[in-house]
């Protein structure tokens, strides 16, 4: 079994997630970037499950790609509201949060 | 099961490359679909060279694919059963059951394949000059491989799942081709309502399929391995005398609901002549070759389920053959009313369906199939014709009343290939037309329907007058508004304000952008000759109008039906273990049939009694005896057709005869006629007022009344208790007990606060890289614990 090559494959997308999110300062980039970072986590899940032949790794991934689904829901309707009151969805013109 | 008479033959079929692989043909334009969105803004020719070249390769892999299944079936003695070329892969699994992917490759499949690759082909090459300059150029070639991806997949599907891919692709790439101009909001509605009338439809092909797997898949399984949902297993099941007769005549009735819809049959044609509104080179695809017949080539694929399910050849009626009669009077009525070009040409591909099904229904499949082949050359040019007068005569307009006439003398190759094609499409000897349309109507009385024959020629009557109409209109008398070279207003406002015609309100956009990339084409406005883009394509198709019909030219001979012996799956009782397929290479097959059954002249009992050595794929077709003398009786109904409705429209839009002109207006059975057919039927009413009213409105006025007056009384309710305790609350222990204590707490946080302050910078980003260097962190504390 490749386990190594999954793993792989996972940290890359990892990667390319966490530096989308640092770095982009476009809402909807953003969100497409967690997304990357959620399916690295569902072949790692999937890639584990593999190995040690049982489903429940399978289980928890579809678990994650519901969850990925409501979070983008919830997220576009943010970006949606954003657009909407600013006309824009820069993330470096929010700091609404600032302490 | 395999008892082998003692004489047999050993047949052997030959194969090649292209057939072996004609699954690849689907996935050509697929890729070129992928590479116009990535790359087809940034290509020389905005991704139309993508689209056409993946129709060129899919053509010439088609051609191919169809050369050597000719050599196969000529390779073959006379009666012999043609072995398809099946492939098929483990698409996906669900629950154990395996769904596979592949090819099912047959006489049908080909001639289809051809066909929709051939007019995909000449399609985009007449786009290219038609929609240039059109905003959403890359898009459309993209949808419109899609679209033809869809369509391809569908004809060379191996089971149920992989056509109901090619079927769904096709709807929602018509709603993204119909809504192509999707700023007029008439477009988009038009778009929407092809789409949700279709899938009404598509409800039934999931039923049927459901219903037909659960019913077959035990005996595919046993008796020849495959699985419920293959189109050879059922095809050999429903002949098997196996199946019981309420689940084949369900699962056969829910999917001929789906060629209803995707065909446009009554009562579910509604959504056809609205499908107008997309550009004129996505009407010609849909309403030839792809989309409208799929549901034809549905019924013609799986026959056997229909043969048994709707007992064909066995009671007056049946389901299919009533639908099909209906519609062939009923749109060809709609058609003497419309000012449209386009959409006398709808109506006209409507009641065309309506022979096609109806041919089906009388067990007449060849000549139906046959005429899919020749009407998909004939409307496809007529549609294209009138895409070159509303591109180059008549601004942009599709209304014949008032912005065509005269149009012969400025358009002589359009008008050449219109009366072709027209000619074809009304019957007349010897255009493609009579070949196809004559043979299912003489089929349909040759099989015991008697009364359809003769609607069958009230249709032929009316197609002949409704065309003829249509082209005095467009190409004879003076010519008026556009085609006279009246300057519309509109076009200097660049079509922004009211229309008549919204498709070319939407053109007009087109038209705008043109303008605007230099190329004015319309220095001078009167009407001229479109260009050789748009000329060439017309011109191929007219040969083909005029010559395709000679392919199965029944009147001459049995030497002529080349059709019928390439393309008619033969109905033979074929030993399950008597194919072997390990001779040769390029999956050669060896088809072992007893002595007698492979000589010419043999009929089989295929259809009539269950097969007892062996499994049926096809039933066997009867077939009628041409006689001149019926043809000439259609012949002169056409003619008659033609020369009244001639008459009838120079009386009545050139010479302004007082008795017809204002007929509608002064007598009042006729006008009530007019007024029902204007409105087509009612049934648009009846749809979206009546059902979709009855239905929705009910529901969400019920759901209103619960949310009133139930929800909001308990909410309501505990609104007001909660406030009276909350009151108290507040009073008591909030103000005294908490608020001191969170101000003591308020104190300690502020102070802590002040510390971490100046990580809450508010940057999005920056909490993010927080986030993830401390989950970094404590990745790293936990590998060093663990190790």
């Amino acid at each position: 079994m490749f386990v190594n090559q999954f793993l792989m494959l996972a940290a890359i997308l990892f990667c390319i997630g966490v530096y989308g999110v640092i770095v982009r300062k476009n809402a909807v980039l953003v969100l497409m970037s967690i997304e990357l970072i959620l399916n690295s986590v569902n072949i790692n899940l999937i890639a584990f499950s593999l190995r040690n032949g049982s489903a429940d790794g399978h289980t928890f991934a579809l678990y994650v790609i519901a969850v990925a689904a409501a979070e983008v829901g919830v997220g576009l309707a943010m970006v949606l509201l954003m657009y909407r009151n600013r006309r824009s969805v820069g993330l470096d013109e929010l700091s609404g949060m600032k302490g | 099961m395999s008892v082998v008479a003692a004489e047999t033959a050993e047949v052997v079929l030959s194969s090649g490359w292209f057939l072996e692989n004609a699954f690849i043909i689907p996935i050509i334009p697929a890729v070129a679909f992928a590479l116009i969105i990535f790359f087809g803004k940034r290509m020389p020719m905005k991704g139309s060279e993508f689209g056409i070249a993946s129709m060129v390769g899919a053509l010439v892999m088609s051609v191919g694919a169809g050369y050597q299944w000719i050599q196969r079936v000529n390779g073959a003695p006379e009666e012999a059963y043609i072995e398809p070329i099946i492939r098929t892969w483990t698409w996906w699994q669900n629950g154990g059951i395996p769904l596979g992917i592949g090819q099912h490759i047959d006489g049908l499949s080909i001639v289809i394949l051809i066909v929709v690759a051939f007019i995909s082909t000449l399609v985009q090459i007449y786009s290219t000059e038609y929609l240039h300059g059109d905003r959403r150029y890359t898009h459309f070639f993209a949808s419109l491989t899609l679209f033809s991806a869809g369509m391809l997949n569908m004809v060379v599907a191996e089971n149920m799942i992989q056509l109901i891919l090619g079927w769904e692709l096709m709807g929602l790439c018509s709603f993204m081709l119909i809504g192509h101009w999707w700023e007029d909001g008439a477009n988009s509605r038009a778009a929407l309502k092809a789409f949700f009338t279709t899938r009404t439809g598509d409800i039934g092909l999931l039923v049927g399929t459901s219903v037909l797997y659960f019913a077959a898949n035990d005996w595919t399984q046993k008796t020849l391995g495959v699985s419920g949902f293959s189109i050879r297993g059922l095809s050999a099941w429903a002949l098997s005398g196996e199946p019981s007769s309420t689940a084949i005549t369900v699962g056969a009735v829910a999917l001929f609901i789906a060629a209803i819809g995707k065909s446009g049959q009554f009562p579910l044609h509604t959504w056809l002549p609205d499908a107008m509104a997309g550009p004129t080179p996505v009407s010609s695809l849909l309403h030839s070759s792809t989309m409208v017949v799929a549901g034809v080539f549905l019924v013609a694929r799986i026959f056997p389920v229909f043969y048994e399910g709707m007992n064909i050849y066995g009671s007056n009626v049946n389901f299919i053959i009533v639908i099909g009669a209906i519609t062939i009077v009923i749109a060809a009525a709609l058609a003497f009313v419309q000012t449209d070009i386009k959409k006398v040409l709808a109506y006209s591909t409507v009641s065309q369906l309506g022979y096609m099904m109806m041919g089906l229904g009388a067990g007449a499949w060849l000549p139906a199939v046959f005429h899919i082949f020749t009407h998909a050359f004939f409307k496809a040019c007529l549609f294209l014709a009138a895409g070159s007068i509303s591109h180059s005569a008549s601004h942009h307009s599709f209304d014949m009343k008032k912005d065509m006439g005269g149009l012969r003398k400025f358009m002589p190759i359009t008008f050449g290939t219109w009366i072709v094609s027209t000619l074809a499409l009304a019957g007349v000897f010897p255009f493609s037309g009579f070949f196809s349309k004559d043979e299912i109507i003489d089929n349909v009385g040759y099989a015991g329907y008697t009364i359809f024959m003769w609607v069958g020629l009230l249709g032929a009557f009316m197609t002949a007058a409704y065309m003829t109409r249509a082209t005095y209109l467009t190409f004879f008398g003076a010519p008026r508004g556009a085609a006279a070279g009246e300057h519309h207003d509109e076009h200097d406002a660049h079509g922004h304000d009211a229309h008549d015609d919204h498709d070319a309100h939407a053109t007009h956009d087109a038209h705008a952008a043109h303008d605007a990339h230099g190329h004015d084409a319309h220095a001078s406005h009167g009407p001229r000759e479109s260009g050789p883009l748009i000329t060439i394509p017309l011109i191929i198709l007219a040969t083909l109008a005029m010559g395709s019909g000679l392919l199965n030219a029944v009147p001459f001979g049995s030497e002529w039906e080349n059709f019928k012996k390439w393309i008619e799956p033969r109905g033979q009782v074929v030993s399950v273990t008597g194919i072997d397929h390990s001779a040769g290479s390029h999956g050669e097959s060896r088809v072992i049939q007893p002595e007698a059954r492979v000589t010419a002249g043999y009929e089989s009992d295929c259809g009539k009694k269950t097969p007892t050595d062996g499994v049926c794929y096809a039933p066997q077709l009867k077939h009628a005896k041409f006689k001149w003398s019926k043809a000439a009786l259609s012949l002169a109904i056409v003619a008659a057709g033609i020369i009244i409705s001639w008459f009838v429209s120079v009386q009545l839009y050139t010479r302004r005869n007082k008795v017809l002109v204002g007929l509608t207006q002064r007598n009042k059975l006729l006008g009530a006629g007019y007024a029902f057919l204007v409105n087509k039927y009612y049934l648009d009413v009846l749809y979206e007022k009546i059902i979709v009213r009855s239905i929705a409105y009910p529901i969400s006025r019920g759901a209103y009344w619960i949310n009133q007056n139930i929800l909001d009384g308990i909410v309501n309710g505990a609104g007001t208790g909660s406030k009276t305790i909350a009151g108290w609350v507040y009073r008591n222990i909030d103000q005294r007990v908490v608020d001191g204590a969170v101000n003591k707490s308020g104190d300690a946080a502020q102070g802590a606060g002040s510390i971490v302050r100046p990580v809450q910078s508010g940057k999005v980003n920056q909490y993010g890289a927080l986030l993830f260097g401390a989950a970094a962190i404590g990745a790293l504390v936990l590998v060093i614990i663990n190790t």
